[in-house]
């Protein structure tokens, strides 16, 4: 048994706990640069046809950039979305339920842009 | 004991409206609009990846009225929650706390957000004329 204050102690602070914070505030950064890119290069595909998009995807450059923003967009969307869930839902099975639909929602949509891109990219290099 | 005419907050009826409150909603009502676009961006790879027809589905949709107005809904989100977003980034080094900076950045936020999304709609729509 422990008493409360033993099991407070060292939990302040930011010792532990802080993970989804932190990786909130990392994500957001990483996305500044990889979304101000994305939009510039979708501008510059506007009208564009399936074999030019493909080509463009096919650079290395751009196919890197889009897999990192993937996995930034839908590691930030996750977490952003959690802290909705959890000040909105107040019951808790609906809460729980919401936030595994959540996480696993951004999980299978990130993998399925990230073959995507890559199956593209892989395409144009062999 | 429960004090039945203790003051509640926030009374949203009555309670006054302030930049700083309604960045601040807005700032998830973004990130949820762009949580739901992230759809449209994977459904974007996805079909150029499978194919002419998919990819021709795809394109259809972002060329027809809805797909404009959620191509505009999803820059705007992108530009505010982007520039907003900045905005919290400074806030957690520990800057512009005061009430002077939360309104300065709040309008700097509102007229960053307003321009890029003009001119990415003047370099888009000029890209896909010419």
């Amino acid at each position: 048994m422990r008493s409360p204050l033993g099991r407070a102690i060292g939990l302040g602070s930011a010792k532990e706990g802080v993970e989804d914070w932190w990786l909130q505030r990392i994500t957001a950064l990483a996305l500044v640069p990889l979304t101000l890119w994305f939009v510039i290069a979708v501008i510059r595909l506007a009208g564009a046809d399936v074999d030019t998009v493909r080509d463009w995807v096919g650079h290395p450059l751009p196919a890197i950039f889009l897999v990192l923003l993937l996995i930034a967009t839908f590691w930030h969307a996750s977490l952003g979305l959690q802290v909705v869930i959890e000040d909105y839902a107040h019951a808790e099975f609906a809460k729980l339920g919401l936030v595994i639909v959540v996480r696993l929602a951004c999980f299978a949509l990130a993998v399925a842009g990230i073959f995507a891109v890559l199956s593209m990219a892989l395409e144009t290099t062999s | 004991m429960r004090s039945a005419d203790r003051p509640i907050s926030p009374h949203l009826q009555i309670y006054r409206w302030q930049l700083t409150s309604v960045l601040s909603i807005l700032h998830r009502a973004a990130g949820l609009a762009l949580s739901a676009g992230t759809i449209l961006l994977v459904w974007w790879l996805v079909a150029a990846a499978s194919g002419p027809d998919a990819y021709q589905g795809v394109a259809d949709f972002l060329g027809s009225w809805l797909g404009f107005l959620l191509l505009f809904g999803w820059t705007l989100s992108l530009f505010y929650h982007l520039c907003n977003g900045i905005r919290h980034l400074v806030w957690d080094t520990g800057h512009g706390l005061d009430l002077k900076s939360t309104y300065l950045g709040g309008w700097l936020v509102v007229g960053g957000t307003g321009a890029l999304t003009l001119i990415a709609w003047i370099a888009g729509i000029s890209s896909w004329v010419y």
